[in-house]
């Protein structure tokens, strides 16, 4: 399976090679799409991990003991779709596909397994329907 | 070509409650398997619609007169200037107005809060005069309290437009919405083949006069739009492939719906409202069917690369492919975003029907057509040495 998270590191784990422990340990495919490092704070990641359901538990449980917050990606993304008219402006800008109109009823459908936490759709929706927050 | 029905006739069904009335995209079904004779004495009316972003949209508000009275001069609503170099009482908020020039609050959201029915901080003032005494007001409005408040858009509802990409390294921020650097998406912005004037395309149904859905109620189309140009090129289905003919029109902002008025925020280049408009075109005859029929296409438009400042066209596209999601550009598969909301103009189209079909929408044939062969100036600056 594959699912997707965003890390947060206290300062103190950021020395640590986290993702190859990941890799090397686990035996876990690790694709980072976002990374931020506020230094002396903390530092956040955006990534996606396959694996086997045990191998994921077991990885994040690691991360976990090395002080890092593991949190599901869609958690940091929050769309008011009761709000949304339809316009595409989004789309347009959707680079992962997350953001997609439905070609019959040209519809939005917001795929979230998709988002890659870029927040490019927060500026260009015209109604400022996106809260997404990859660094909160 | 053999006239099939008039607007009389027309209007005695639509009273009588027997009008066939069809949506555009119902019309264009029938239309697959029926040629255009049959269709134009099989349907009356047929419902065309559009909802985007029309940055040439405002309203004429009257606020009424103070006690002492007052020539309101320099006019702020919500802080957004409202102008108000004519009449003691009136004035007028332009969609794109904003009081910083970074503000995502402007005249576009002024107009939507009033039609949402919220109050609205009036802030005038006034040289004062001997007929117009009072310098200065401070007070609440709201779209119950002031006596006029109409929309009055010198430009909506475009004839085609121009599709929009950035071949440049940097992304572009602009009233086509984000482009990504690199052709990295293409923008379109009309509701392709339920758009109404390409429903209509010489505007025969369609002139000063003619009786709309306008935000939710019934207004009126006012005079040809700004920027009317009818010589645009035009393919072989007779549309024009360039940004044409254009609408101004005119409602009573009173019987409006936010649903339908919908200010809009776009990053670095500032506001706008996204307008509902719905025009029922009477099926008067074959010529009118045969119009009425078109697909996405046959309806065709360039698409211009904003990154350049000369903007040259890239490539012809149709609204099929405009609308599939993606397009095909140098090579590769490019994805694309409508920007006018496809989905709200079908919403219209079947409200449109709903009116006409029960009686309470009639249609008004054109009291003055519009002008043909009409071109567009350019403005050229004075350099000063």
């Amino acid at each position: 399976m594959k699912s997707r998270y965003v890390f947060v590191f206290p300062t103190e784990a950021i020395n640590k090679p986290l993702t190859y422990h990941l890799v090397k340990d686990f035996d876990l495919k690790v694709n980072i799409f976002n990374a931020y490092i506020n230094s002396g704070e903390e530092g956040n990641l955006a990534l996606e991990i396959e694996g086997s359901p045990g191998q994921i538990q077991a990885g994040l449980e690691f991360a976990k003991s090395l002080g890092v917050e593991c949190s599901t990606l869609d958690k940091r993304v929050k769309l008011e779709h009761d709000r949304c008219i339809n316009c595409g402006a989004c789309v347009a800008v959707c680079y992962s596909d997350a953001l997609k109109m439905d070609a019959n009823t040209m519809e939005l459908n917001f795929d979230k397994d998709k988002c890659t936490v870029c927040e490019l759709c927060t500026t260009a929706c015209p109604l400022q329907l996106f809260k997404i927050n990859f660094v909160e | 070509m053999k006239k099939i029905k008039t607007y009389s006739e027309i209007n005695e069904r639509i009273k009588n409650g027997n009008a066939v009335v069809m949506t555009a995209g119902e019309f264009k079904e029938l239309a697959n398997h029926s040629k255009p004779g049959e269709l134009a004495n099989k349907v009356d009316v047929v419902t065309t619609a559009t909802f985007g972003p029309m940055c040439s949209s405002g309203a004429f508000i009257n606020f009424g007169h103070s006690g002492p009275p007052m020539r309101l001069e320099k006019i702020s609503l919500n802080d957004v200037p409202a102008y108000g170099g004519i009449a003691a009482a009136d004035a007028y908020v332009g969609a794109t107005e904003t009081a910083n020039p970074h503000d995502k609050y402007g005249g576009a959201h002024v107009i939507e809060d009033l039609v949402s029915g919220k109050d609205i901080r009036l802030k005038a003032s006034s040289k004062g005069t001997d007929c117009y005494p009072r310098k200065e007001i401070e007070t609440k409005i709201n779209i119950e309290s002031v006596n006029e408040a109409f929309l009055f858009n010198p430009r909506n509802a475009y004839q085609n437009y121009a599709a929009a990409v950035n071949s440049q390294r940097r992304k572009l921020y602009t009233y086509m919405g984000v482009l990504l650097p690199s052709c990295g998406n293409v923008n379109y912005s009309t509701s392709g083949e339920y758009s109404p004037l390409l429903n209509d395309p010489d505007m025969r149904s369609i002139g000063v006069g003619t009786r709309i859905f306008l935000g939710g109620t019934q207004g009126f189309v006012a005079w040809h739009g700004t920027q009317f140009i009818t010589s645009r090129p035009r393919n072989e289905s007779g549309i024009p492939v360039l940004p044409a003919a254009t609408l101004s029109l005119i409602g009573n902002l009173k019987e409006m719906s936010a649903e339908f008025i919908k200010a809009a925020y776009y990053e670095k280049y500032g506001t706008s409202l996204f307008v509902g408009v719905g025009i029922p075109i009477p099926v008067l005859d074959e010529d009118m069917a045969a119009r009425l029929a078109i697909r996405n296409e046959q309806i065709e438009t360039q698409v211009f690369d904003y990154g350049l400042s000369e903007r040259p066209v890239v490539k012809k596209v149709n609204y099929k492919e405009l609308q599939s999601g993606e397009i095909e550009l140098g090579g590769r598969k490019v994805r694309t975003a409508p920007l006018s909301s496809i989905s709200a103009a079908k919403n219209i189209m079947k409200l449109l029907k709903e009116e006409v079909s029960t009686g309470k929408f009639l249609i008004n044939e054109p009291v003055e057509h519009f002008p043909k062969n009409t071109t567009n100036k350019a403005l050229e600056g004075i350099e000063h040495g």
